[in-house]
This record gives C-alpha cells, structure tokens and sequence, in this order.
C-alpha cells in the first residue's frame, strides 16, 4: 500500500487516530491506551500485516514524552510510525512484546533510560545499566549527574 | 549484576527448578568474543534458559551525539560496530545528507561502495575465523588474519586507520583515493579468488564442522521476523532482508549482484550465507573497480551543517544486518536525539529462543554463526 492508502485505511478503522507530517513515512499519533489494541489489528489484520518492528524509541520532549514504534511489513513493504505521547510524570504504555518479540529487549532498554513502565511486560528489569539504579533515567534531558555526566 | 554460581547439589523435586545448575558464562570469556555475560540455565547439559546481561561497555553513544555537531557524531558511531565502521558511517552520513538533502557526486559514491564491500569482506573473514575457533578449529583463524591484514593495508593507505577509519563525511568522503588503492586491491581480488576454494576445504566441507552446525540453533522464518533478526542471521532463515536490494542506496540498484537466502535455518544455513557473500562482495568490487569515475570526491558543503526541523531515518547492510540511524533535528547544529538500531541487539534478543533445548556445547556454535559484536549491542 502507498502512504496515502494507509492514511485512509488507517483513519477508518481507527477514528482517535491523528497524523503528523514530516519524514518519508506515514506518521500516526495513538493515544497511549489504545495502543496496544491498534498494534494487534496492525499485525494480524490482512491489509496491513505489519509484522516487523524494526525500530522501536523513546523521545524526551521535556514537556512529555513520545514513543516511537517504526513498523514495515515484510510481505507488502510498506512502513509506518506509530507515536504516542506520555505523561512525563507517570509514564505509562501497554507492552507489545507479546506482538513482536524484539519489542521485549527494546522496552527494557527504553524502560530504564527514559523510565517508560510498560504494563504487562514479562520481564521488565535493567538491561544495561547496574544494579541499583532504578529511579535515575539517563537519557532523559534533564539528567544530570555530578561525577561522571556524559557529555562533550 | 554478577551472580554467583549456584550448583543444588541434591535435588528437590519440591522445590521449584530442582535439579537445575545456573552457570555463568563471561563477561571475560574467549568464545563472547567481547564482555557478554551470559546467565544459563542447565539441566543436565540441556539448556533452559539464556538470559544476556549487557552493559559492560555502555558508553552511552546516543547521549553523547546529543551535544555532537553533525558532523562529529558520525565519528563516534565507528566505535560501535568496529568490524564495520565504513557502513556505520555511511548508514549516518545518508541521514545527514537525506536532511541537508545534497547530491553526492558519483566518484564518492563509487569509493563509498568499494570501501563497503572491502569492510564486509574483511568482517565476514574475521568472523570466518573465529567461528571455526569457536567450534575447535585453530587454524582458520591465521588464514583468515592473512587475508584481512590485506585489507587493513589497503584501508591505512587511503583512510589512515586500521580499524575506525572515519573515512566518510556528509557529502562523499574525507580524502581522495591513495595511487595504490586500484592496483593494490586488484592484487587482492586475485590472492581472495586463489583462497576462497581453501576456505571451503578447511572448513564448510569438514565433516566435524558440519555435525557441529547442522541441525542447531534453529529458527523459524516466522520467528526470527518477530525477533527483529537481519542480516546473514534472518536470510539463513530464508527471510529477503538485504536492504542493500530492497531499499536500495548510492550505486546497488545499478549493480549485479545477488541476495544470498538459505533455507535451512541453522547455524550452517547462516554460516552459508555469509560464505556466499564474501563471493558476492568480489564481484561488486570488480564491477567497480575499473569503473571509478573521475570528479569530485565531495561536494560543497557548508561548515556548519544544520538539519532542517523534523525526524530523518536511513538504514544500511552492514556486515551484521539492517543497521539504522533516526534522528530528531530542532533546526539547530546537534541532534535532539539519536537512537541507532544496531543489528546485534535484535539479534542476540534471539539468543535465548535458539539456545531452548540444545546443549550448551551448541551453545558456542549458536553464538558463533550470530556474528556478535559486543560494543554493537551495548552501544
């Protein structure tokens, strides 16, 4: 399908669903609840089958925070970006690993450097960083640490 | 983060997990080829259980571009995936360029293709090597050192460096070639040519080699796309994953070559692929070769590069897989946020699924034919 085919058959399907411009990809804003049930119809329903997440991120925004979840299909090559927008204080979305498996590495990673809590993930615990750090994310922007800050 | 070994000397069968033996494998172990540590559960010799503990050479490389210009941060993006440098960097600079939207003149692009192709060759040799290591044979791995030193010659000549060449800048590439690059990588297309029936001797027709990698670490095609595998390690599963054919980038549209897919979906279907390719990558070279075409080896670009307002992504084949690069621009000189998606992270994430059932000798083989390069994944 084109951007355009997607833009439409997404909008019909899912009516809480608002699109950004920008980039070479379809860009869809999903509010943070209902995503995991537009994840599974993207998956299993025939005209998307989007079954390959190949890049899945986390973006600071200060003010909030966004995921970002790239899809493509396998089959019918085409892409999209899912984004959702959290709250910065209690940021919360529904796991995905469950869908697509690399989902379950990824989300532990943007778990503990941005402090995303993904519900119903089967193992959400610190993939890269010590024991003992819970609390502090790096990656977010105002992380600042006294000794040893990674900055140039 | 460590955990000590813990050996149940009698085994309950009221307790949960009677029987089992955890066993810690690294983070300082030769087969890791890196500092992985590997958490395994055993029953008997039976793996149940894999689980990696990464981050021992974290260096936090996205956080660090966010205060790096456009410039430099390609430079720190050879030190992820070290074995191929040349791609990660182009993977970043087809970013920068797809923002600055510049057009690249047709010798840059030529070098870019050759100095790709001659870093796939050198990795896939080094990985050649150290996976006959991994399955107990010595040898290979001198072999595969001769041929990559020619390589890492050809590269200091005209980069400077033998490792992390940072030969590729947003809009073609730092210098011109070296006079000796054409005549000295002919000689090596002719030495490789020589080798290559060798390589196939020593190793993929050993009958040890082959009782060792049939059969293990199988996965399905159905499940190594959900794992987010790619690369040799996805098209050993049958999987049409090549970006370089899919999404094709600078000159691989005009070029002959073929994807490499293998249907078995064990460690010797991957270890096949990645065979097969080292012939591939030959015959691109010598299209290109004699066809480099003269002008200029960069275009104009301003001092300062600043990215337009928006979100920009770009992927390459590196010698590991799909390797991309997104990047968060505000309109200023630095990015406001950069995640690579590193082919070895998905891939090891796959690790564990392999690993279920086997035992753990096959363990080393499966860890082997995933081509891992740690600071890949740790990033």
């Amino acid at each position: 399908m084109t951007n355009e085919e997607l833009k439409t058959q997404l909008s019909i399907i899912h009516t809480s669903l608002t699109f950004e411009e920008g980039g070479e990809w379809i860009n869809a804003v999903v509010p943070a609840t209902e995503w995991k049930a537009l994840a599974l119809h993207l998956r299993r329903h025939g005209s998307f089958l989007f079954d390959y997440l190949f890049c899945l991120t986390c973006v600071d925004w200060k003010s909030h925070l966004t995921m970002v979840y790239h899809l493509t299909s396998t089959t019918a090559r085409h892409s999209l970006v899912v984004k959702a927008k959290l709250d910065r204080n209690r940021p919360e979305i529904p796991t995905v690993a469950d869908i697509w498996r690399t989902a379950e590495f990824h989300e532990r990673e943007v778990f503990e450097l941005f402090g995303v809590n993904f519900t119903g993930h089967p193992d959400l615990r610190l993939l890269i960083l010590p024991d003992g750090w819970e609390g502090r994310f790096p990656m977010r922007k105002d992380y600042d640490d006294p000794i040893n800050m990674i900055k140039l | 983060m460590y955990r000590e070994t813990e050996i149940l000397q009698e085994p309950d069968p009221a307790l949960e997990g009677a029987g089992d033996m955890v066993i810690n494998v690294g983070p300082q172990h030769p087969s890791t080829h890196g500092v992985l540590h590997l958490v395994i559960t055993l029953n008997g010799e039976t793996i149940k259980k894999v689980e990696p503990h990464l981050g021992y050479i974290h260096r936090s490389i996205e956080k660090m571009c966010e205060s790096l210009s456009f410039r430099q941060f390609i430079y720190s993006t050879s030190r992820m995936d070290y074995l191929s440098s040349h791609i990660n960097n182009h993977g970043c600079c087809l970013c920068v360029e797809k923002g600055l939207q510049v057009e690249i003149p047709a010798r840059a692009q030529t070098i870019r293709v050759l100095m790709d192709e001659l870093t796939r060759i050198a990795s896939h040799v080094l990985w050649w090597g150290a996976m006959a290591m991994d399955v107990g044979a010595l040898t290979p791995f001198f072999h595969a050192f001769r041929e990559r030193e020619m390589i890492n010659d050809i590269m200091e000549e005209t980069c400077g460096a033998r490792l992390t060449m940072n030969y590729m800048v947003p809009g073609g590439v730092m210098f011109d070639l070296h006079p000796n690059f054409i005549r000295r990588v002919k000689e090596f297309i002719v030495h490789f040519r020589s080798k290559l029936p060798e390589y196939d001797e020593l190793v993929t027709n050993n009958i040890i080699f082959q009782n060792r990698t049939r059969g293990v670490g199988r996965i399905s095609r159905e499940d190594a796309i959900s794992f987010g595998c790619t690369g040799p390690t996805a098209r050993g599963s049958g999987i049409s994953c090549d970006i370089r054919k899919i999404y094709p980038y600078e000159l691989y549209q005009k070029l002959q070559f073929e994807e490499i897919i293998e249907h078995g979906t064990d460690c010797y279907s991957r270890y096949m692929v990645r065979i097969k390719e080292l012939h591939q990558s030959l015959s691109i070279i010598e299209q290109l070769i004699d066809n480099i075409p003269e002008g200029e080896f960069q275009a104009k670009t301003k001092a300062v590069l600043k990215l337009p307002k928006g979100e920009f992504y770009s992927r390459v084949e590196t010698a590991r897989g799909e390797f991309g690069v997104y990047i968060v621009s505000e309109g200023g000189t630095t990015p406001y946020r950069i995640k690579f998606r590193s082919p070895g992270f998905s891939n090891l994430s796959a690790l564990d699924h392999m690993c279920r059932g086997q035992k753990i000798g096959d363990m080393i083989a499966i860890m082997g034919s995933l081509d891992l390069v740690i600071p890949d994944i740790d990033r």
